[in-house]
């Protein structure tokens, strides 16, 4: 893969008002696969997830990408949990990231058609976004993350809420990418979905990783009973 | 109620006959009144999608005076615009009192606040839809501010008509800056004025009933050149 990778964190936290939300976080990521990270309501996994884009301020701590964090933003997509939709057609809302980098527009609407197809959405390019179904716009989010060929791609549990159909076509076009190379860093709730994406797994738990490691021995052996519990489907405070 | 009538029946005869003053002055209000709204609406706008997303540490109070500018009184506007351009104000030497560009100075100061007042609030509300996703992308400022005003197109062409509305009714203001010179400054407001003044009250009513009926058309033709109602939710 490229040089964004290793991306380490170092003793990294974000706070607010005094109160640390996540953190302190020591970690490093390798640039192959999909880190899923998991652990109950509150844990910090959308804000760890936003840590490390760069969207979240880091208020404590490092966090390094090989190349830098300005560099590394440009080559990352995020897919938010409830899809924001721009009031654009399905082609205006995919082809938006290429516009905004300067493509020529009737390249980023052939690219962005190829995309709609791709996701099953090739017949509805002039409908407008916002009145596609949940799993539709969760697609259409995917794609138009993905159009501009990130290398990492983070997806803060973008099926949620979803039924079982959109959930296996969006596992599908994950699994497609993390195949072609993109970094994956995923939260779920759900854990049949990590089991079906993971390479490795972090627990969070109260803002801080409580547990690492590979998906298999994590999912099939926990170390801490924390996260057995969490795995059994006990509650976990 | 006569009067009414008498009223409605001359501004029917007027616009079937075409009344050359009356097409004159109609014009006029038109040229004044859409210049102004385009100026005005080229700085609302942007400054409106400016104070949806930038943090500024009196941001909050820069919002409130907009808001509490939309009351701005056209008379005192009109008497400050007239002090700054007759002969002895500052810009006395560009010669533009009674002119119509001197109407259309006292419009814009007038219509800014309403425009840029209406505009912010829907900014406001889809730059928090839009915050998230904007800011992932990595996307400009001025990217942002485009983003914002095209996407909100339509809620913004309401903010303008708003402004639009409120121009072509005004009389205050100029009246003072534009003296309502016959064949020169003269609009549909100030010739109403003047004709109430005379107590020609039909006539004024049917001025009244023209430029009820102008304005009605010039907002149903953009509403229907903006297509408001179609394409699904936006």
């Amino acid at each position: 893969m490229s040089g964004l990778f290793p991306m380490t964190m170092v003793q990294a936290q974000t706070s607010w008002r005094g109160k640390v939300l996540v953190g302190p976080i020591d970690a490093t990521l390798e640039g192959q696969g999909a880190t899923v990270i998991i652990g109950p309501n509150g844990s910090g996994k959308t804000t760890l997830l936003r840590l490390m884009h760069g969207t979240a301020r880091l208020t404590g701590g490092e966090i390094n990408w090989a190349c830098g964090l300005e560099q590394a933003r440009h080559h990352q997509g995020f897919v938010f949990q409830r899809p924001v939709m721009l009031r654009r057609s399905v082609l205006d809302n995919i082809a938006y990231p290429l516009l905004i980098r300067g493509m020529a527009k009737s390249r980023a609407h052939a690219m962005a058609a190829d995309w709609a197809d791709r996701i099953g959405l090739g017949d509805a390019l002039d409908r407008p976004a916002t009145v596609l179904s949940g799993g539709e716009q969760q697609k259409l989010a995917i794609a138009r993350a993905l159009i501009t060929g990130p290398q990492v791609l983070f997806l803060d549990e973008p099926t949620a809420s979803l039924d079982g159909q959109a959930k296996r076509e969006i596992e599908q076009i994950l699994l497609q990418e993390r195949a072609k190379g993109t970094r994956l860093l995923m939260s779920t709730h759900d854990l049949g979905q990590a089991r079906r994406l993971a390479d490795d797994v972090m627990f969070l738990l109260h803002g801080r990783i409580h547990e690492r490691g590979n998906a298999s021995a994590f999912l099939g052996r926990p170390e801490t009973h924390q996260a057995r519990a969490f795995l059994k489907g006990d509650i976990v405070t | 109620m006569s009067d009414l009538w008498a009223g409605l029946s001359q501004a029917f005869w007027l616009i079937v006959g075409l009344d050359q003053d009356l097409l004159e002055i109609t014009l006029r209000s038109l040229q004044v009144t859409l210049t102004a709204l385009v100026i005005a609406s080229a700085i609302a706008l942007p400054l409106a999608a400016l104070l949806a997303i930038r943090r500024f540490r009196w941001r909050r109070s820069v919002i409130a005076v907009l808001n509490a500018l939309m009351g701005l009184p056209p008379v005192v506007v009109g008497l400050v615009v007239y002090i700054l351009l007759s002969r002895s104000g500052p810009f006395g030497v560009l010669g533009l009192l009674f002119t119509p560009t001197a109407m259309i100075i006292a419009q814009v100061i007038i219509i800014v606040p309403l425009v840029a007042s209406i505009a912010h609030q829907s900014l406001r509300d889809l730059w928090s839809e839009y915050h998230d996703l904007l800011i992932s992308m990595n996307v400009t400022q001025t990217q942002k501010i485009r983003t914002l005003l095209w996407d909100a197109r339509r809620a913004l062409l309401t903010a303008s008509l708003a402004g639009f509305g409120r121009a072509i009714g005004e009389v205050g203001a100029i009246m003072i800056v534009g003296g309502n010179i016959d064949h020169a400054t003269r609009v549909l407001t100030t010739a109403i004025a003047l004709e109430t003044g005379k107590g020609a009250f039909s006539l004024a009513l049917a001025l009244g009933f023209v430029l009820i009926l102008l304005t009605i058309s010039i907002n149903l033709l953009i509403h229907w050149l903006g297509r408001t109602e179609k394409e699904g939710r936006w």
